[in-house]
């Protein structure tokens, strides 16, 4: 079962980040990254903001990683998340990749535990249709 | 130097009723823009087909070259759009129109904006096609109060500042409403414990945390002083109108959230801020009276502190002590603001900034001679101007 119903909008891939996606899609988390000056970027762009190298790799940012910020969120503004409510929305950073955020849910926990600085660890969500979406939960939990 | 003769003036504005969202069905959105526009050249005496400009902001769905020969413009010389969604480009329409009639592109432009949620899409709520949706939508991140939260969440954070001073946001916004008879919101009071008692829309932001969802049109009229002085219209000067953002926001708190570090937790208004004082050689010392851009109450801690009215950390302490009341230091939002009054991306808040200098504001600052009107905050590109006179 997904984490949200069927009828959760799906990440529909365009040119630009179809690469992260694919990737996603076998279970891997990878960050776009500059060939020429490691410089990691997220979302996807044409071009390295630093040197303005179009070559890019795909870089593993491990699967731990920490809670920027967060919101609880109680409102549902979409017809597939009542169920769900109250659900949390994170901002994580990754230790082992500096200079990319991922926005992302915190699963397996009581909403109102979840604080800035938590360790959180990778899960994948299939959601169906070939499509896998990273979610995280507390280091530790099942 | 820029010529005096040619230095932008607003000379009239317009705005049509205001209603909860889907109250105005008698009319088509285009049709009520169309006529706010018409009154607001009407305010500043020149005949409708003497304006020779239009702009406009987040892709406003009334088409500009539609409007020209709709209101049966003679000519059109300027038209002009700012990028970026929601109320970003508030105040940049108007630094549009400053730009157009102070280089001479044009005479007479008019800024507007008209939007009825209940015909077209409520901002509110999921939009198919947002830029990166596909990296907010998957996780139930879907309307801009959910986003912006996760910024408010972070300040508090980072400043140790008590959330519960939002409160103060909102009771503000309240009672200038109630003095204001064109608010939504005129005869509704809120006390601190019906605040408290609201509804989590997306922590820590509650219902009344969050801008009304209206339907209305507003429209300003920006000429040249040499213009203004052949009209009877009582005129304001714009001192000064920017629009723009720091670094690395793209798309910011409404998809990327990559913004740097130092910057994330902020009105993305520092660097915007610093060239407006500049530009208008003013101090935040020198403002009498704000309008902030209030889609969401914690928003409005951040601008205070970006725009230099108190230090980092410091704006729930601020508004807590009084000062942005309409007796204190500072009185923000005079009209209810977008809390309060109603929710028109901003331009709403640019027609008070005119009231309070005409000096007819429901909730009047004693001789008022500046304000400081801010576009959407935490958004890439923002926006603000400095009303004087
Ligand atoms: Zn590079």
């Amino acid at each position: 079962m997904a984490y949200f119903p069927p009828s959760m909008p799906a990440p529909e891939p365009e040119p630009v980040d179809q690469e992260f996606w694919a990737h996603c899609a076998q279970g891997h988390l990878r960050f776009q990254t500059c060939s020429d000056c490691d410089t990691p970027r997220h979302p996807p762009t044409p071009m390295c903001p630093s040197c303005h190298s179009t070559k890019t790799k795909w870089v593993d940012p491990g699967k731990t990683a920490e809670v920027f910020s967060y919101t609880v969120i109680h409102h549902a503004s979409h017809e597939a998340v009542p169920s769900n409510l109250p659900y949390v929305v994170a901002v994580v950073t990754f230790p082992a990749l500096p200079g990319v955020r991922l926005i992302t849910n915190i699963t397996d926990l009581p909403p109102g535990d979840v604080r800035i600085g938590h360790s959180v660890t990778l899960w994948f969500d299939d959601i169906g249709g070939g499509m896998q979406v990273p979610r995280f939960r507390p280091v530790g939990a099942a | 130097m820029k010529s005096k003769s040619r230095k932008a003036h607003i000379v009239g504005v317009g705005e049509s009723i205001y209603t909860k969202w889907g109250g105005i069905q008698d009319k088509t959105q285009f049709q009520l823009t169309a006529e706010t526009i018409a009154t607001a050249l009407t305010d500043a005496g020149i005949a409708v087909a003497e304006a020779d400009g239009l702009t406009s902001f987040s892709n406003d769905a009334n088409d500009a070259p539609l409007m020209a020969v709709t209101l049966g413009l003679k000519q059109l010389r300027y038209s002009a759009m700012v990028w970026g969604g929601g109320g970003g480009g508030s105040a940049g329409s108007v630094a549009q129109a400053c730009a157009a009639v102070e280089s001479g592109q044009a005479e007479v432009v008019v800024a507007y904006r008209g939007l009825c949620q209940g015909q077209g899409r409520r901002f509110g709520r999921f939009g198919a096609g947002r830029i990166h949706g596909n990296f907010v939508h998957p996780y139930g991140l879907f309307a801009p109060a959910q986003m912006l939260a996760l910024l408010v969440q972070r300040y508090f954070h980072e400043t140790g500042g008590d959330p519960d001073s939002l409160v103060e946001i909102a009771l503000n916004g309240r009672a200038n409403a109630n003095r204001n008879p064109r608010a939504v919101m005129r005869d509704r009071e809120l006390t601190r414990e019906q605040y408290f008692a609201s509804r989590w829309i997306a922590e820590p932001l509650r219902l009344f945390d969050c801008c009304l969802e209206t339907d209305g049109a507003a429209a300003v009229v920006v000429t040249t002083a040499e213009r203004a002085a052949d009209l009877d219209a009582d005129s304001v000067e714009v001192a000064a109108a920017v629009h723009g953002s720091g670094p690395g926001w793209g798309s910011g708190p409404l998809g990327s959230h990559n913004m740097p570090d130092e910057d994330y937790a902020t009105s993305n208004s520092k660097l915007l801020a610093q060239d407006l004082f500049n530009r208008a050689d003013m101090t935040p010392s020198d403002i009498n009276v704000a309008q902030f851009y209030d889609h969401f109450s914690g928003l409005v801690l951040m601008a205070l502190e970006d725009y230099g009215f108190c230090g980092r950390g410091e704006a729930p302490d601020f508004v807590k002590s009084g000062a942005i009341r309409a007796d204190g230091s500072l009185p923000i939002n005079t009209s209810g603001g977008q809390l309060s009054e109603a929710y028109v991306h901003g331009m709403n808040l640019v027609i008070e900034g005119v009231r309070q200098l005409r000096g007819v504001s429901t909730t009047q600052i004693a001789d008022a001679q500046t304000c400081l009107v801010t576009g959407g905050l935490g958004v890439s590109p923002t926006s603000a101007l400095i009303l004087t006179r």
